[in-house]
């Protein structure tokens, strides 16, 4: 794909985005790597306000793009930007903008849902006299029992849990919301629930939000544009119908593989994280 | 000058997240502390009854002072124990959790995250070591007529600064080893342990040993703890002890925020931050 000219209305910049891993590899010398490339010059924007999902098979270099965006990576080339704030040079200010749910939901599993909220809002200057009328509310928004707020988080179902991921990131009030597979692993209803809240969040919120999933119909559903993302390599970003006719194809899943050559996979055990040096 | 304000305000409050997050956690795991803190009481006793272990086998020596001095060298043991246990989790239980990613890109300020784990392990530890000295000081019916244990509480306050430089440097191995980084935290607790004179006056030491031991804040906490309860020693009367705490506080503090800075942007590097599986 092209570079892309910077634009003062973006909320969202990647240009030509790069990130590798090194990891020991069994079969060479003693003391080298293998790099594998986990985002290969990838760049696209993303209007104020705008839905955008990224589709991608395990691997591919969705959570790595999300990492990059929240400052939990850094890039080894190109660069990122979230409202002209750059992710390398500017990551506090990019921290401020910026929240984000991913495939776990992850929080400390003894405390309850209340106080997971309450300590993380303090974290972005939220004091506990904003936070005492907040939780609850938000709480409620995402369809969390109210009787069930000082349970421990271990006493919740994952679908529960996931609810209250978003609450946490939608309490600081993001400019650029970052949804890592947060559908992935739950029951149907609570898929579908979740799906509902970022519904809802699209239209009473002004965040621009980044969808990645493998889940196709989540993707056409709640996305204005898609794009599709395979082995590092972002290959298109355009609504569904242009990607369609692009690849000439009745469906995403056509479309999909036509772009990618291969076979949409369903969820799978497999995470990029697999790739990164930690498990070398 | 009112964005400054703002600033600080939040950075202030990011901080208070912390400790209210770690009592929270505390509460939950009160019953488990509990236990943690009797293993605590039994292992200071036994170090303590070596002092009457001397006298039986036919040393001569004053069994309440030995056995006071032991008790002091027990109780800061414990305390900067409790100090680096905290800090260390700093990563390694969050990595635990899941919810390290979540911390690293809140918008607070590393210096006031880390400061924030060091208020309440400080608070925490010394609440503790006030319990832990009672605890055995009741067992042993000791005499401390002359104690100041003002003084001794704030030697070891002042001392807790420099503490947490250290306790900083060390709480990044887990970042840069998720696997073995936590027990190589205990070569620096260990290193203190053997130099700082925490069971016997840092004089018996190989020379070289000494010249380290004035490095180490442990060293000077224990000679300003014992001074207090042992001579009655008022804070004015410990100057020699309290500017090296001083000095070593303003070295080790900043390094300390300095090298974890460095761990961190070696786990952004690499992907490290997040440990899984």
């Amino acid at each position: 794909m092209e570079a892309v000219p910077r634009r003062l209305d973006a909320a969202v910049e990647v240009d030509e985005l790069r990130k590798e891993f090194r990891r020991r590899d069994g079969k060479r010398r003693r003391g080298e790597r293998r790099v594998r490339v986990a985002l290969d010059s990838v760049s696209f924007t993303m209007e104020k306000g705008e839905t955008v999902a990224i589709l991608g098979q395990n691997g591919s270099g969705k959570s790595t793009l999300v990492r990059l965006l929240s400052t939990l990576l850094l890039p080894d080339g190109g660069s990122a930007r979230i409202l002209g704030h750059d992710v390398l040079t500017d990551g506090r200010a990019v921290r401020r903008l910026v929240n984000r749910v991913s495939v776990e939901a992850s929080f400390f599993k003894k405390m309850s849902a209340a106080e997971n909220l309450g300590y993380a809002a303090r974290y972005y200057g939220m004091t506990s006299k904003e936070t005492r009328d907040k939780i609850p509310a938000i709480l409620g928004r995402v369809g969390f029992p109210s009787d069930r707020r000082d349970e421990p988080m271990e006493a919740l179902s994952r679908g529960m849990q996931q609810k209250v991921a978003l609450a946490r990131a939608l309490l600081t009030s993001p400019v650029v919301l970052l949804l890592d597979e947060p559908t992935t692993g739950l029951d149907p209803r609570s898929k579908l629930e979740v799906q509902e809240f970022i519904r809802e969040i699209r239209t009473t919120h002004d965040s621009t939000i980044l969808l990645c999933t493998h889940d196709l119909a989540e993707a056409e559903s709640l996305a204005e544009r898609v794009g599709i993302l395979d082995r590092g390599r972002l290959l298109a970003l355009e609504p569904v119908e242009d990607l369609k006719r692009r690849y000439n194809a009745e469906t995403l899943e056509e479309a999909f593989f036509a772009a990618t050559g291969r076979e949409f996979e369903a969820e799978g055990d497999e995470d990029e994280d697999d790739d990164r040096e930690v498990f070398a | 000058m009112r964005a400054i304000g703002m600033t600080l305000r939040a950075e202030l409050v990011g901080a208070g997240g912390v400790v209210e997050r770690n009592y929270y956690l505390t509460k939950r795991y009160i019953w488990w502390d509990l236990a943690w803190f009797f293993w605590t009481v039994a292992n200071t006793l036994t170090i303590v009854f070596i002092a009457q272990g001397i006298e039986s086998t036919g040393g001569q020596i004053d069994v309440n002072t030995v056995a006071t001095s032991l008790l002091i060298g027990a109780v800061v043991w414990a305390y900067l124990g409790v100090l680096f246990e905290f800090l260390m989790e700093t990563v390694a239980w969050e990595r635990w959790e899941g919810t390290i990613e979540y911390t690293f890109m809140a918008p607070l300020s590393r210096a006031m995250h880390l400061a924030g784990q060091g208020v309440f392990a400080i608070s925490y530890g010394l609440l503790r070591a006030v319990f832990l000295f009672t605890a055995c000081f009741l067992f042993f019916d000791l005499s401390m007529p002359e104690a100041n244990f003002l003084a001794a509480f704030l030697v070891l306050a002042i001392a807790s600064i420099s503490f947490i430089g250290i306790g900083v440097m060390t709480s990044v191995l887990p970042l840069i080893s998720p696997e073995k980084g936590t027990q190589l935290g205990f070569v620096a607790q260990g290193t203190l342990l053997v130099v700082s004179g925490v069971y016997y006056p840092v004089e018996v030491l190989p020379t070289w040993m000494q010249w380290i031991a004035k490095f180490s804040p442990a060293t000077y906490a224990l000679e300003g703890a014992r001074e207090a309860i042992l001579d009655g020693a008022p804070l004015s009367a410990m100057w020699d002890e309290i500017w090296p705490l001083l000095i070593i506080g303003a070295v080790s503090i900043p390094l300390g925020l300095w090298v974890f800075s460095r761990g961190e942007l070696y786990a952004k590097r690499h992907g490290k931050l997040k440990r899984s599986g």
